[in-house]
């Protein structure tokens, strides 16, 4: 008899919606079970090919919204950026096509604990491209505990934005911008986290983007007293934390360095502890101080 | 059965009268020491973590046994990312032995499998024989070996540091030394099962020099090298530079490496052993073909990433598979595609 707890489903995710948002597909899955279970910051784990395709690996994406009991049972949304044959393949299906979808998984984006409302923390949501998927219902959660919330979203150019609609009816304020200026301020997020976390005295940054945008964000918090959370971007193979692929170095509350799992430890890591040193270049090296980096010397 | 996961529109119809019929027990022991497993379905090293991740998904006991990581003597940070590449029907690995230690693994992963009434066949590894049998000392010594232990698979797909980083399993000496040590350094009755590379000439002269230094049985087949070049940034797609290569797309080497062996084992060449067969099983239909061409169990591995619940519903679709065929045990199928 198995004694484990029901959080965790795999279903076939029949799709019911799909259109186009700017460069990305945003996609509705009727996937019953999961949106009763997730959260902000969790994601899904799907299959891509068919039942004998030859692509095995899942496709992971972040949960986007989550609907409990809609019209056709529980519903999840995801938005994806079609870049190679598997978001292709997703990207191209058609309503009332199928694919396994499992989750939710990984941990979700802290909240923070709120006794009176008067109190709540600021907080500044920073998206980068279609990295801002999982914002808008975090946004939803945090503003009921009674906090300020500021969304800042950044990306090349106006097409590669995802949710600047949405954010305007999510957030108390948002700054938009673009590095070619089509949208918004033209140039980078960390030109203008600045002056939106002094405003509105944030103390904590969620962000979730890539990996070079998160060391900015977690640097740029850190220097304003805040503390950053932030959803990694790491290719995997599982997504439930069998393959061992999705690692990267993350420091525990002991110390001490490790090369854990961003599917089961994270996505959401908080930014000071991630050692943004070892990465470059597309690639990410253990540090010399990581647990087990001397058994690797060895041999 | 007692899953964690709900499957409202996907779980596979209950097993047919026949396919519910057929006896499924196999015996990995070494002869004289019978050692029975409940079904011939494995988890394959290095595709299932150790325990509590799949749990979430199927109960560890519906296995015939659970295969753990490779386990070495030290804690090993693995290697740097990128780590995989997704290849055609498969994917390149290269994590690099990522792991606990011995001693970690002992007290908490193997006491967790342990709680959770599991059948586990350890993998060890090592960079030279000496720390293979270390490992297997320190494994024989812990409290839950004896009654969570079915075997021992030793990994010798691993660098020997003595010979500049050659792989055991390349060389029958070097792999003989390694079962010799692990031999000594176990009780007499669990079996060694001898992980062997297909990346050799002859394979049944590997196999054979096992045996005789005191494998009980063998696996068949780690992955095979390879390597895949990222062409945006023209430079190896892994950290590792090469990796290894598993998935259908190898089955065809993992039926051929079986099927060699048995054949070996029938010519009175070598000892006729228990075979675990492992190499892109998705499927019953897959399982069977190893079993035909030798295998007395299979092992699920790469495909568990596609489907975390394939080692058990291939299981079933493998009942389903014999029934069809007029099997009514899967040892009645062992070798059943050899000449008679």
């Amino acid at each position: 008899m198995s004694a484990l707890d029901k959080d965790v489903v795999c279903v076939d995710g029949e799709l019911i919606a799909s259109r186009r948002v700017g460069a990305y597909q945003h996609l509705t899955f009727v996937a019953p079970g999961i949106a009763e279970l997730a959260r902000p910051g969790h994601f899904v784990a799907l299959s891509v090919g068919g039942p004998t395709s030859a692509n095995l690996l899942r496709r992971c994406f972040s949960i986007h919204q989550v609907t409990p009991s809609g019209t056709y049972g529980g519903t999840v949304d995801v938005v994806v950026s079609a870049v190679g044959v598997g978001t292709e393949w997703v990207t191209g299906l058609r309503p009332h096509e199928t694919t396994s979808i499992i989750g939710p998984l990984g941990r979700p984006f802290p909240l923070p604990t709120v006794d009176d409302p008067a109190d709540a923390p600021a907080c500044v949501l920073v998206g980068g491209g279609y990295g801002s998927a999982p914002l808008f219902w975090l946004a939803e959660r945090l503003r009921e505990r009674g906090c300020h919330v500021e969304m800042v979203l950044g990306a090349a150019t106006e097409s590669r934005l995802f949710g600047v609609v949405d954010a305007r009816r999510a957030a108390d304020g948002v700054t938009i911008c673009t590095d070619d200026g089509s949208l918004g301020h033209r140039g980078w997020i960390s030109e203008v986290l600045p002056v939106v976390i002094r405003r509105s005295r944030a103390q904590v940054v969620y962000a979730c983007g890539p990996m070079g945008m998160l060391q900015s964000v977690t640097e740029i918090a850190a220097a304003h007293g805040a503390v950053a959370q932030v959803a990694v971007e790491e290719a995997m193979a599982c997504g439930v934390g069998v393959c061992m692929t999705c690692v990267m170095p993350v420091q525990g509350k002991d110390g001490q360095t490790r090369m854990v799992r961003s599917c089961v430890e994270g996505p959401v890591f908080r930014g000071d502890r991630v050692r943004w040193d070892a990465f470059s270049g597309g690639l990410c090296t253990v540090p010399d101080d990581a647990v087990g980096a001397a058994g690797m010397r060895a041999h | 059965m007692s899953h964690a996961v709900s499957m409202p529109d996907t779980a596979p119809a209950p097993p047919s009268d026949q396919a519910a019929a057929v006896d499924l027990r196999v015996d990995i022991g070494p002869s004289g020491a019978p050692q029975i497993l409940p079904n011939p379905l494995m988890t394959a090293s290095g595709c299932a973590a150790n325990g509590p991740e799949l749990h979430r998904f199927f109960d560890v006991t519906e296995l015939g046994a659970f295969v753990t990581k490779s386990v070495m003597r030290e804690p090993r940070s693995g290697r740097g990312t990128p780590r995989m590449a997704e290849t055609p029907s498969g994917m390149l690995n290269s994590i690099g032995l990522q792991g606990p230690g011995i001693d970690a693994f002992v007290s908490t992963d193997l006491r967790w499998l342990a709680e959770h009434d599991a059948r586990v066949l350890v993998s060890i590894a090592g960079g030279s024989a000496t720390e293979f049998a270390e490992v297997a000392a320190t494994l024989a010594e812990s409290r839950d070996f004896d009654h969570v232990v079915v075997g021992v698979e030793v990994n010798i797909s691993c660098p020997n540091v003595a010979n500049r980083g050659q792989v055991f399993a390349c060389d029958p000496q070097a792999s003989a030394k390694v079962m010799t040590l692990v031999r000594e350094s176990l009780p007499r009755d669990t079996p060694i099962i001898a992980k062997l590379s297909p990346d050799v000439t002859n394979i049944a002269d590997i196999a054979a020099a096992c045996l005789k230094a005191g494998a009980s049985g063998l696996t068949m087949i780690n992955t095979t090298l390879g390597m895949v070049i990222d062409l945006d940034r023209m430079r190896p797609q892994v950290a590792g530079i090469t990796g290894g290569l598993s998935g259908p797309a190898v089955r065809p080497m993992a039926v051929r490496a079986i099927w060699q062996v048995t054949s070996a084992m029938r010519e009175g060449r070598m000892p006729t052993v228990p075979i675990i067969g492992v190499g892109g099983v998705r499927t019953g239909r897959d399982a069977l073909e190893l079993i035909v061409a030798g295998a007395t169990a299979v092992q699920v591995g790469t495909v568990t990433f596609n489907d975390p619940l394939a080692p058990v519903r291939v299981r079933d679709e493998l009942a389903a598979e014999l029934a069809d065929r007029g099997f009514g045990s899967v040892s009645d199928a062992v070798g059943a595609a050899h000449p008679r």
